[in-house]
């Protein structure tokens, strides 16, 4: 018991410099995935589909299937596992720690370009590197799939002005032979640069074991 | 220069028709002419005071420069003095601010502008720390600056030490309650960036429930003349009623307001008059029960607002705007004119070392509180306030006509020392909005603090705010963790099922946000295009390039067609709506994003957006047809009843036309019957090659 103990801790440890949590806060999320995972050792995705908080999102095949893209996972590769470990877990959370308080200037916009490549694997479901119209339509009628009285038309008709906007803010003067294949990186960056993700895409995480965490389904 | 020339002769006249009366009782000739001043008199005056105070407003802007380095507030205050003296000189008595007609008139146009128009997203983010330094800050410091003030008091010999506790005490709640009108009025011209500005204007909002609080317990403790334990203890007490009851009675005055706009599609004209009535009697009622008038007005524009916008017409939400700018405006020139007045004009007692005491306290316990609560607060903060943010927040708080009023207000016989308090105060609102209102814009851009954005409507940027609001639900629900997102997304929920289907009329409840978004986009650029391009060339235009691409019909538009599109456009508006953040007055004529949308740049735009849109909107195994065209208009009719999706090509075909005259062609939706050239129609080689020509034409 001693052993293994200590040599969670020491795993913990080695996470927590990877990742940037405090031991408090692997150590909450590590009772958390133990719950979800009803105490196994790997994640699938049934284990996130029952979280009934995730159920009502409109956008929640895209949050479980981010969890198993290998590209949050740090990896150059490209595809999704079947299933995760703690590791990976914590991984793809951390993409949604705030970042420290007075860090320089390159490091905010390195964490910015971090979550950035969270959001555009997000979205280029074909791991082709752009973000293609016809995925770009599917996020939208993704975001707008709970309201029922709306076709997918009035959809379709969103996310090509968006890509239009895209295209005008990034391309500038293209030829009359060239065309618009869809979002690079780049372009992600570019357009979404005034949201200040970095202070926007945060969740608080617990330091304390709170009660909270058990209420939580 | 002018100015002064027309002050002196307004007032001249004033003394003249003062001196007039007619008189019934002479035997003599019918008279002609008579002059009966006091029939209008007040009237008169009230209105002679407006319109200087207009023309003083004017005034500042022709002179250039002016307005640059000095804000307006010390201006005004300045023409005040001038005035008072003026008054003076001549030999009346200057009016002192009314405190009656500051709290019930001039005060709330202020804080329902403010309150209408206040940014919901940033406020609730940040509503802890608001609330903190609201609460607690104005605490500390009433309670600091009263004591030490004693303690001076005390040490000093005179006419001082017969000053107790309870009225240093009043006198250091009174003083250190942050204005919302100095805020604001110095704020708005300097531009810093949406999260300092929500700080510290919504303290100024919210400090008004724990001034009310602390004020009216130490005006009544100094009445009966002592204190128990249990009088504390309602004191606190007192504070949650005052604070909630002042939201709650202005939540009910705001869901009235927004069901009664629910049905007032029959009578447009008097739209704005019930969103002013409501949150006025919401104001005067939450004030029959000296509960915080401040917070009702506030709880009563926030709650109504977005559901009145979804109600009213387009004209009607313009004129709710303007008149709300309006009066806004005029209410502060006058606050700050008559500030000026009633220094010249009322009782000074002046007492060096009160004054410099006061003064020094004030600024020290600011700087003290606004740093002791930062450390505290930024330990549950995501977003830490750095140093340069807490120079910019202490420094912001800024005092003005509430305080003076409140002095004014307090009885002599309890408050011997009335006169001292009043120099006291009237010395310490010169001083924030003169020198700290002068010398934070500089302070501004020396320590460069980030300012606020020009935020352009982008799509992209919608769609990726509300993908990350699911997005951090989400998250928080993988977590486990009931945080902040997660409640936000409950409550989203919750208006969406329940309040929006009771409050909006008609077809409007079922919109998602993104859509409302997107359709007062394309609204404000089909605005944009159709006021361009109806002078010039364009009635002219003719064409008709033949379609070579799969059935696309267009019209061809002569004027007569045009002024039918515009008559339509208008009728079918008062569906839609533009949605602008504008919570500065000062930027209201000249609209940002009126500004941007300047004629050449749009058609540019828009030129190369087609061209865009031609390119790579390729979904070549989809092609579209017209009737699945049009089966896309009959089911956004559906959602939005008749709403004209006005979308324009500026083409031509490109090798026929050359030399004619460019045209642009529009294509109504389903009224017409005509297919609607969608975005997503992919047409094909369209080359727009005489887009340079197109321009060059335009002009």
């Amino acid at each position: 018991m001693g052993a293994s103990q200590s040599g969670q801790v020491h795993k913990f440890q080695d996470l927590a410099d990877k990742t940037g949590f405090s031991i408090e806060q692997i150590k909450n999320l590590h009772s958390r995935f133990l719950y979800l995972t009803q105490d196994e050792d790997t994640l699938r995705r049934e284990h996130l589909e029952n979280i009934t908080n995730l159920a009502i999102n409109p956008i929640r095949r895209q949050i479980i299937e981010a969890f198993f893209d290998k590209r949050n996972l740090g990896e150059n590769e490209k595809g999704c596992l079947q299933e995760i470990g703690f590791e990976e877990f914590v991984t793809v959370l951390a993409f949604f720690r705030p970042p420290k308080p007075r860090i320089p200037e390159e490091e905010v916009k390195n964490i910015r370009k971090e979550k950035l490549r969270f959001l555009f694997n997000m979205h280029d479901t074909d791991n082709d590197g752009v973000i293609t119209l016809e995925e770009y339509r599917r996020v939208v009628e993704e975001l707008l799939s709970s309201y029922e009285t709306i076709g997918a038309e009035t959809a379709k008709a969103i996310s090509d002005a968006a890509m239009l906007e895209v295209a005008s803010v990034t391309v500038g003067q293209m030829d009359p032979e060239e065309f618009y294949e869809g979002i690079t990186f780049e372009q992600f960056m570019q357009i979404l640069q005034n949201l200040e993700i970095e202070t926007k895409m945060n969740i608080h995480f617990l330091t304390l074991d709170t009660t909270t965490m058990k209420c939580g389904k | 220069m002018k100015m002064m020339l027309l002050l002196l002769l307004l007032g001249f006249g004033l003394v003249f028709c003062h001196q007039n009366q007619s008189d019934p009782h002479d035997q003599r000739v019918f008279p002609v002419l008579t002059i009966n001043y006091g029939y209008v008199q007040m009237p008169f005056e009230v209105s002679l005071w407006i319109l200087l105070a207009s023309l003083m407003k004017l005034g500042f802007h022709l002179i250039p420069h002016l307005s640059g380095v000095v804000p307006e507030s010390c201006l005004l205050i300045v023409v005040g003095l001038l005035v008072g003296g003026l008054i003076r000189v001549i030999g009346k008595n200057p009016p002192v601010l009314d405190s009656q007609l500051f709290f019930l008139c001039l005060l709330p146009p202020i804080i329902l502008d403010a309150g209408y128009f206040l940014p919901i997203r940033p406020f609730t983010e940040n509503a802890g720390t608001i609330l903190t330094f609201a609460v607690v800050g104005t605490l500390w410091n009433a309670f600091f600056i009263g004591a030490l003030l004693y303690g001076a008091c005390r040490l000093e010999a005179g006419r001082l030490a017969s000053i107790d506790l309870l009225s240093c005490l009043l006198f250091g709640s009174i003083v250190s309650a942050v204005d919302p009108v100095a805020v604001l009025a110095v704020f708005e011209e300097i531009h810093i960036n949406e999260l300092l500005h929500i700080l510290v204007f919504g303290e100024s909002l919210l400090n008004d429930a724990v001034t009310v609080v602390l004020y009216h317990l130490f005006e009544e403790f100094a009445h009966t003349g002592e204190v128990t334990v249990a009088d504390v203890f309602l004191g606190i007490v007192c504070f949650f009623v005052v604070a909630l009851g002042g939201v709650i009675v202005g939540g009910v005055y705001g869901v009235l307001a927004a069901f009664t706009s629910r049905f007032t599609s029959h009578t447009r004209v008097i739209e704005p008059l019930f969103v002013f009535l409501y949150s006025y009697m919401a104001y005067l009622s939450a004030e029959v029960f000296h509960l915080s008038g401040i917070m009702a007005l506030i709880a009563c524009g926030v709650v109504m607002q977005p559901y009145v916008e979804a109600n009213i017409s387009h004209k009607s939400y313009t004129t709710i705007k303007y008149f709300l700018k309006m009066w806004s405006s005029v209410s502060e020139t006058l606050i700050f004119i008559f500030l000026g007045v009633s220094t010249v004009a009322g009782p000074h007692a002046w007492n060096w070392t009160f004054v410099t005491i006061t003064i020094v306290l004030c600024l020290l316990s600011r700087i003290l509180g606004v740093v002791g609560l930062t450390y505290i607060i930024n330990k549950y903060r995501m977003v830490k306030l750095s140093g340069k943010d807490q120079f910019i927040v202490a420094y912001g708080g800024l005092r003005g006509a509430i305080a003076f009023s409140l002095a004014f207000l307090l009885s002599p016989e309890d408050f011997p020392m009335k006169d001292f308090f009043l120099t006291a105060i009237i010395t310490v609102i010169f001083f924030t909005v003169f020198v700290q209102g002068m010398t934070i814009r500089p302070l501004v851009d020396l320590l460069a603090v980030k300012k606020r954005k020009q935020s352009k409507c982008s799509i992209n940027e919608e769609i990726h705010t509300q993908f990350l609001e699911h997005l951090l639900a989400g998250i928080e629900g993988v977590c486990g963790h009931y945080g902040h997102h997660h409640w936000r997304d409950k409550l989203n929920r919750f208006n969406k099922h329940y309040i929006k289907r009771c409050l909006i009329g008609g077809e409007r409840s079922q919109e998602p946000q993104l859509i409302s978004f997107y359709n007062k986009m394309e609204l404000k650029q089909a605005l944009m295009l159709l006021e361009s391009n109806s002078s010039a060339s364009l009635s002219t235009a003719v064409t008709a390039a033949v379609p070579r691409q799969r059935s696309r019909r267009t019209l061809n538009i002569s004027k007569e067609r045009e002024e039918e599109i515009r008559k339509i456009l208008r009728a079918n508006l008062q569906k839609t709506r533009q949605r602008l953040r504008s919570y500065s007055r000062h930027t209201l004529m000249p609209d940002a994003e009126d500004d941007d949308w300047s004629e050449t740049r749009l058609r540019k735009q828009r030129v190369e957006m087609e061209r865009r849109m031609s390119h790579f909107l390729t979904v070549p195994a989809r092609p579209e047809s017209p009737p699945e065209r049009r089966a896309y208009v009959e089911s956004d009719s559906r959602a939005l009843t008749a709403r004209p999706s006005i979308l324009f090509t500026v083409a031509d075909g490109p090798r026929e036309s050359r030399g004619r005259k460019p045209s642009v062609k529009f294509a109504l939706d389903a009224e017409e019957q005509k297919p609607l050239r969608c975005l997503s129609d992919p047409g094909p080689d369209q080359l727009l090659e005489e887009d340079e020509e197109l321009i060059r034409h335009r002009d």
